[in-house]
Parts: C-alpha cells; sequence; structure tokens
C-alpha cells in the first residue's frame, strides 16, 4: 500500500534565493491526520504549495496518492489533493458561494448534473446549504472558512491540506471547525499555531522549523516535550 | 469589522421584473438606451413615451414609481457634456448668454440630449436594482460578451470590497496615529509629509492587491485552473420571457418610428 503523502528531500528556494525547504521528509498514511506546527518562516505553507503543485521542487520529490508530481500528472494530483489556503478571500473569488463550490467540479470537466450535485453535498458537510446564493463579500471570517473548505470537498479529494484553518476565528466558529475537522473522513495535512487545535483533533504531529522537520511523533508526546517545543517557539496555552 | 458597500445596489425582491431573465434585462435595457440614443431632436412625444415606460417598469418593480425618478440626477452632471451645444449649433438666434448667441436648433439639441440621457440613466438602474450583480455577469456571458471581459469585471466586482476594506484600515490606522502635540500648530506635519504617507498608502494598497493577486492565482490553480473559465450552462429562457422581451422590442420600435414620423 501507496502512503497518501510522501516527500522526500524535498528542497526549494524562493527565486530571490532565499532557502525555503532544505531537505523535507514527511509520509503521511491514508487516513492519517497530521498537524504541521512551526514558526512563522519555518517553511509549512511552502510545502503546502508542493503538495498539488503549485510550487515545483526544486530538488527531492513529492508524491501524492502514488502520484509524482510531474507537469503531465498535475491534473490529477489537484484532483486529489484539496488544497485551502489561509485567507478565505484568496479561496473565495467567484461573485457567489455556489459558483465558488462549483468552481473545482467545473475544471475537472464534470457532468453539469453531478457538478450541482456536488457542490449541495459540499456545502451540506460543512453545514452552509443555506448559503449557495450568497455573496461571499458579506460572510463573516468563520463561515467564509467552512464555505473555503467546501470549495476543494466539492472535488472529493482523498487529502485536504490546510492552512491555518483556525486564524481569525472567534471562539464559537473555532469550536465548529474543530468538530467539522474530526467528522471528515480525509487525509489530513493541516498547518496551525493553535496548539490547543492540535491536542483536541491530530493524533500526530510534525514540527517544522527552519526548512527542515525537526520532530515527527505522536502529538501528545510532541506537545509535552517542553525543551522542544521552546527552542521552535511554540507554545502550550 | 466594518465593510464597505461601494457597488451593491440590487435590491432583493420577487416582482415581475425581478424574475425576469437577467439576459432579457439587459437586452431590454441596451434597446432602450439604443432607441433612446437614435431619436431625433425635439420628438417629445417619443420621449415622454419611453419615460413613461420607465415609471411603468419601476412600478412593477414594485420599488415605488418614482425609485429611479428620484436616483437618476445623479448622473445628470454628465450629460452637461453637452453644454456647448446651444453655443456652437448654427441657426436661428434665440438669446445671448454673456456674449455668446444661443441658437434655437442647438438648445432644442441640448435639452433633447439631456432628456435622452435622462431617461436611459433611470432605465440603467432599474436594471441593476432588480437584477444580482452574478446574474447579470451571467447575462453578459451568455450574451457573448467576451470572456476576458466579463471575468474581469467579475474579479473586480469581488475583490473591489477586498480592497476598498484594505484601504480603510489603512485610513484607520493612519487616523489612530494621528495625534495632536502640546502645540496644536504644529500637528499634522506639512503637506509634503502628509503627501507622502498618502502616497505610501496607495502604493502599500497597490503592493497588496498585486500580492493578493498571486495567492487568487495559486488558489485557482490548486483547484484545476488551465487557463479557460468554465461555467454552468444556462437555464432556458420561459414563454414569460419570450413575450416580455417581445414585446418590448414592439414597443421600441413603435416608439422610434413615432419619433421619426413627427419630429
Amino acid at each position: 500500500m501507496h502512503h497518501t503523502i510522501e516527500v522526500r528531500d524535498l528542497q526549494f528556494n524562493y527565486p530571490d534565493g532565499h532557502a525555503a525547504l532544505r531537505g523535507v521528509a514527511l509520509s503521511v498514511a491514508p487516513g492519517e491526520k497530521v498537524a504541521l506546527v512551526g514558526p512563522n518562516g519555518a517553511g509549512k505553507s511552502t510545502l503546502m504549495l508542493h503538495l498539488n503543485g503549485i510550487l515545483q521542487a526544486g530538488a527531492g520529490e513529492v508524491i501524492v496518492c502514488g502520484l509524482p508530481i510531474r507537469r503531465e500528472t498535475l491534473g490529477k494530483v489537484r484532483a486529489a489533493v484539496g488544497l485551502v489556503f489561509q485567507d478565505p478571500d484568496d479561496q473565495l473569488f467567484s461573485p457567489t458561494v455556489f459558483e465558488d463550490v462549483a468552481f473545482g467540479p467545473l475544471h475537472m470537466g464534470l457532468p453539469e448534473a453531478e457538478v450541482r450535485e456536488r457542490v449541495e453535498r459540499a456545502l451540506a458537510a460543512v453545514g452552509m446549504s443555506a448559503y449557495a446564493q450568497r455573496v461571499s463579500h458579506h460572510l463573516s471570517v468563520g463561515e467564509k472558512k467552512r464555505i473555503a473548505i467546501a470549495t476543494v470537498l466539492s472535488m472529493d479529494p482523498d487529502i485536504l491540506v490546510l492552512d491555518e484553518p483556525s486564524a481569525g476565528l472567534d471562539p464559537r466558529a473555532r469550536r465548529g471547525l474543530i468538530q467539522l475537522l474530526r467528522d471528515l473522513p480525509q487525509t489530513m495535512l493541516v498547518s496551525t499555531h493553535d496548539l490547543r487545535l492540535v491536542g483536541e483533533v491530530f493524533p500526530r504531529t510534525v514540527v517544522m522549523d527552519q526548512g527542515r522537520v525537526v520532530a515527527d511523533g505522536p502529538t501528545a508526546q510532541v506537545l509535552a516535550d517542553a525543551a522542544l517545543l521552546d527552542a521552535h517557539g511554540l507554545e502550550v496555552y | 469589522m466594518m465593510h464597505i458597500d461601494l457597488a451593491d445596489h440590487y435590491r432583493r425582491g420577487s416582482s415581475r421584473l425581478h424574475t425576469l431573465d437577467p439576459r432579457v434585462k439587459v437586452l431590454a435595457t441596451l434597446l432602450f438606451i439604443f432607441v433612446a440614443t437614435i431619436l431625433p431632436p425635439g420628438a417629445w412625444l417619443s420621449y415622454a413615451l419611453l419615460f413613461g415606460a420607465t415609471l411603468a417598469a419601476a412600478w412593477g418593480s414594485r420599488l415605488g414609481v418614482t425609485y429611479a425618478l428620484r436616483r437618476s440626477f445623479v448622473a445628470l452632471p454628465f450629460a452637461l457634456a453637452a453644454i456647448t451645444l446651444p453655443f456652437t449649433v448654427r441657426g436661428e438666434p434665440l438669446t445671448q448668454i454673456a456674449g455668446l448667441t444661443v441658437s434655437v436648433e442647438g438648445a432644442l439639441r441640448f435639452v433633447s440630449v439631456m432628456v435622452k440621457s435622462w431617461v436611459s440613466v433611470q432605465a440603467a438602474i432599474l436594471m441593476a436594482v432588480t437584477t444580482a450583480f452574478p446574474d447579470l455577469l451571467w447575462a453578459l456571458r451568455e450574451l457573448r460578451v467576451p470572456r476576458p471581459l466579463v471575468s474581469i469585471i467579475s474579479f473586480m466586482y469581488r475583490y473591489l470590497f477586498v480592497l476598498a476594506d484594505e484601504s480603510l484600515r489603512l485610513q484607520r490606522a493612519r487616523a489612530a496615529r494621528s495625534a495632536e502635540g502640546a502645540d496644536p500648530r504644529r500637528s499634522g506635519g506639512g503637506l509634503v509629509w502628509r503627501g507622502q504617507v498618502a502616497g505610501g498608502m496607495v502604493g502599500n494598497l497597490a503592493l497588496r492587491a498585486f500580492e493578493r493577486s498571486e495567492r487568487i492565482y495559486n488558489a485557482m490553480l490548486a483547484r484545476g485552473f488551465q487557463g479557460e473559465l468554465k461555467t454552468l450552462a444556462s437555464p432556458v429562457m420561459t414563454d414569460t420571457d419570450r413575450y416580455a422581451l417581445a414585446g418590448w422590442v414592439t414597443f421600441l420600435a413603435m416608439t422610434a418610428l413615432i419619433g421619426f414620423v413627427f419630429a
């Protein structure tokens, strides 16, 4: 059985020469829910952009669902990996919620009836069915975050990659998000600064700093390692 | 957080005008403006018919007969572009203003242009307030307006608000730090300094917009965008829509005819 996400010795430099990833290795098994933590600038977002081929590996390899990421496999990879960006205003770019959730399935070339059905299912999964005809601008941050997740759920991905899903949420919206992340069956890799969220949802935690994975293990063990957390600027509240 | 509603004039409703197919409304409005434009100067009866039609449509929208009328005056200053007509069109002198001769023909043309643009603006307002913006975009796409153009309008509509909110936050951040010192006369800085601050804010906003556009493009790529925006096919027009459009076209044709025959 292949691992769902397999990253081998991934290196990446930004065009200005700044090294963002210096040999990242990571594998995630099907159905696993993994938290990705680390200070700002650790390379978490850069790593996530590699997982569906937005950025091309400088060196090393990324394999998703058994598919090495190359130009020919990009379409399949992007259907398999649902990547949700941190700022929902970037994720929701269409005039209405419906059009945004339909964007993925439409561009996968699915027939119209199925697109509509998937939009309905995805919005129902995040509890936002009543919002289909709404204009994104008028929604709250919490509502936008949920709909942002629906925009990739409609593509029926095997893997969800979420960048800071709880940033900017009030306690109630955050509680709802935690419930949602628990209920969703997909394999998950979620970057966050919210270590209490990590403790509640994710059995496994990966710590990144300065472009490398510095720790990887059961969440309870990682969060109990005060010296490790302190060395990488993390705090359990 | 405060939001800015720059361009959202849509009024929710379920009137006949609201439920009409957006394509019909766009076509009807364009035809209306076309007819108003080609009518000869001084075709008062036709102008009255067009004005009556806007009143009837406003009544049909259940927003109040004078809804569009009251809002149409905003656009009048633009019609002043025609202000030179009374002076430049040759003809029988009517009167003199500041040494310039006003001709009868020129005055007639000027008043006609004002009336025509005024009723056209009313028609456009009625279309905008009874059609949700996304529906309007959809109608434009269906009417074969070039895709890139519709996409640009669509993104503009989505992000104008986001950018406006961002600039609002910048302005608030500036206001929060614009305090007054011990000597009020020296507070606020010089004109050059204030200009620099404002310029910096504009530049900052442009940079943010640029960075956001890259993130949006990435978000589109991540969901399978390959260079061409796809949309769902359109629902068919109902008979009501067709009859409404046919009736409207007949009315406009008659109005134009009357205008040319009785001018």
